[in-house]
């Protein structure tokens, strides 16, 4: 999933302060999963962002709504009305909730409430760690299933490099050596010889380096 | 004989290389370079001339080298992976090349993490392992990575990489060094070893893949100054190994005296790593002790260097 | 500020802190009536949100009484409690409310001394704290108005 964090509550004041009713935009997706922008979490901003203005004197109108998802046309056309009474939004949704937002109703302001992290994936509850940055063409398949460029933080393809130790990556203690955790599945598997093997310069384009992508499927593509 | 670099020659003449390396100055301090490198003047055979090293801006390794080659020494220039993408790697080696720098070391560089720039975009477009497919590509084929031709003389470059036989896993080690010279790795420099055990024990399994006959191996050498330094490694300094045996060593030397120990200590272990077989010789890095290395070589029974 | 009387709210587990307010009522301990509590199956149960949304519609100090360690009736609700409290008070800090004012505290069904004892310690804390920044900006907003 996509996972995000709130911003700083001093920086939305700033967004918000020169307005007299806002929505607070809330997403049912990714950002609901990692406890960063559902319903909840709405209703928590909601109610820290009152009370931090009105310590400052100030008095906003706060409306409150959390949509299915905030990436997809159908969803934001349900809330023309509602967009229609506020001065300007605050989206709780990934940096693509935000821009949908952005694009459909052009003359509303629209601000982050919160900083889109990574794609990642849930260690435990309550912690997510990164695992993949859709380079276009994966690689999993060679690596026993654990993402070089994604976890190994020189995103070294031919590694480990000199800094691994004790499975931990040079970084730091917290991060694991991408490549130690590589190994130990090429031995599980009785794949330690395709380690010799070495993988080429990628080829970014698939990643981003041709610029914004798209993927269009004709069959559904209207 | 791939190239026409100094370095390549000594070693192909069977003699045991000696490097050192020149870390360049923080500035626009030529003099510091040209300083550096009197105290390298026919002491060794080629002097590598680091890339950011530690992540810190310095002066490039491709001026520093330039000024290096001035001095009438042999440069070998360092290039890390981290700062820039295939297309200014390969400008700089063309580049090089056409001031006479004929000599490169492979590298993907320390993480901009421990450096003055922790704020930078780490690049890593290319690893260091790709970095020696490419290099190799340019002098062997003439042609850039992207596949088209190179024109005029293609670069002679002769290709170095770096091994670390002190890093996780251990079992690993061997089989990535296998895989920098099957890129096109023509010698490795290691990372500065303290552990002599556990250097030969890595050299085993080297020469049990005969690798030590597809490429020479330098030995990484550094002089502690001090048992401050030498704990500092040991704590420190990721991906290096200094046994307590060497700290202890230190610490059981008055302050003065230290220094001249760890002298001791490093040609101690040159006369020990020059009995293994597949050693082919030494890299001394001597950091911001460059002063040093005139001393240790001679002890070492390394001097003169051969003219070749 | 002399007739400050505080508001507290204390979300009680219904297995220790409720029944030990019972018992305080039982034992007659005189404990404050500024206490307003509200039952909770289990402290774990509390959420960041009930605790917020207390803040904001007046209270002036806030405690979760959870089951002492190990006790908990289902497992670890009140390590969960304590965590959300935690990260609340950050909140809080955020918002610019005293973290002080948010409590996590421990107690078995069998204390009801200590129950009384909790909340007057509290209720005198937040009396010397004064009145929630939130409370008097409310009042001062309304004040406004009125002009």
């Amino acid at each position: 999933m996509i996972t995000a964090e709130r911003k700083p509550l001093e920086e939305l004041i700033e967004y918000v302060k020169p307005y007299k009713r806002i929505l607070l935009l809330g997403c049912n997706e990714c950002v609901t999963v990692c406890a960063a922008g559902g319903r909840k979490e709405v209703g928590l901003l909601a109610s820290g962002l009152q009370m931090a203005l009105l310590k400052s004197g100030i008095s906003i109108d706060i409306r409150q709504h959390t949509l299915e998802r905030q990436c997809d046309p159908e969803y934001v056309e349900e809330i023309v009305s509602m967009i229609a009474g506020v001065d300007a939004v605050v989206s709780m949704a990934c940096g693509c909730g935000v821009q949908q937002l952005a694009m459909r109703y052009k003359d509303k302001p629209i601000f982050p409430a919160v900083n889109t992290k990574f794609m990642g994936a849930s260690e435990r509850q309550g912690v997510w760690a990164e695992r993949c940055q859709g380079c276009g063409n994966c690689l999993l398949g060679e690596t026993g299933g654990i993402c070089p460029i994604a976890r190994c933080a020189k995103q070294l393809m031919n590694g480990p490099c000199g800094g691994s130790a004790g499975g931990h990556c040079e970084i730091s203690e917290d991060v694991d050596c991408a490549w130690q955790l590589i190994w130990d599945r090429l031995k599980a598997l009785g794949k330690e010889e395709s380690f010799v093997e070495i993988t080429p310069a990628k080829d970014w384009r698939s990643g981003g380096g041709s610029g914004p992508r798209k993927i269009i499927r004709e069959d559904l593509a209207e | 004989m791939k190239t026409e670099s100094n370095l390549e020659k000594v070693l192909n003449a069977g003699h045991l290389a000696v490097t050192s390396e020149c870390g360049p100055p923080r500035g626009a301090l030529p003099e510091e370079v040209v300083k550096k490198s009197k105290y390298l003047e026919g002491v060794v055979d080629a002097v590598n001339i680091t890339d950011n090293q530690t992540a810190m801006v310095r002066m490039s390794s491709f001026a520093a080298s330039v000024i290096t080659k001035q001095q009438g020494l042999h440069p070998l220039l360092q290039m890390v992976t981290r700062d820039r993408n295939r297309l200014a790697m390969q400008a700089d080696i063309i580049g090089a090349y056409s001031l006479g720098i004929d000599t490169m070391l492979c590298l993907s560089g320390d993480h901009t993490k421990f450096g003055d720039h922790p704020m930078a975009a780490n690049v890593h477009d290319i690893d260091s392992v790709q970095l020696i497919q490419m290099v190799k590509q340019m002098r062997d084929e003439g042609k850039f990575q992207g596949g088209a031709d190179l024109k005029g003389d293609p670069p002679k470059m002769f290709i170095g990489a770096a091994a670390n036989p002190f890093a996780d896993p251990f079992e690993l080690r061997v089989m990535r060094l296998a895989k920098k010279i099957n890129a096109g790795a023509d010698f490795i420099q290691t990372q500065c070893i303290f552990n002599v055990d556990k250097f030969e024990k890595w050299m085993e399994g080297v020469r049990a893949r005969r690798l030590h006959e597809k490429c020479y191996i330098l030995a990484g050498i550094t002089p502690i100054k001090s048992v401050g330094a030498a704990k500092f490694m040991q704590n420190r300094v990721p991906g290096m190994e200094v046994p307590q045996e060497i700290v202890d060593r230190m610490a059981a030397t008055p302050k003065e005296e230290q220094p001249e120990e760890g002298i001791k200590i490093c040609v101690e272990a040159i006369e020990r790593l020059k009995n293994v077989e597949g050693v082919a010789g030494f890299h001394i890095m001597a950091i911001e002790w460059e002063e040093k290395v005139e001393e240790i070589v001679k002890r070492a029974g390394l001097y003169p260097r051969p003219q070749v | 500020m002399k007739n400050f009387e505080p508001v507290i709210v204390a979300f009680c587990c219904h297995y220790c802190a409720y029944t030990a307010a019972d018992m305080a009522g039982s034992q007659r301990l005189p404990y404050p009536a500024n206490v307003k509590i509200v039952r909770v199956p289990c402290s774990g149960k509390v959420d960041a949100l009930h605790i917020v949304k207390a803040f904001e519609k007046g209270a002036d100090g806030v405690y979760v009484a959870g089951c002492l360690e190990g006790d908990c009736h289902f497992k670890s609700g009140n390590t969960k409690a304590a965590r959300r409290v935690e990260y609340v008070r950050k909140y809080m800090e955020e918002i610019g409310i005293e973290p002080e004012r948010l409590e996590m505290v421990y107690l078995s069904a069998g204390m009801g001394y200590r129950f009384a004892e909790v909340a007057t310690t509290i209720t005198e804390k937040i009396r010397e704290l004064g009145p929630s920044p939130i409370k008097s900006a409310t009042a001062g907003q309304t004040g406004q108005v009125a002009c």
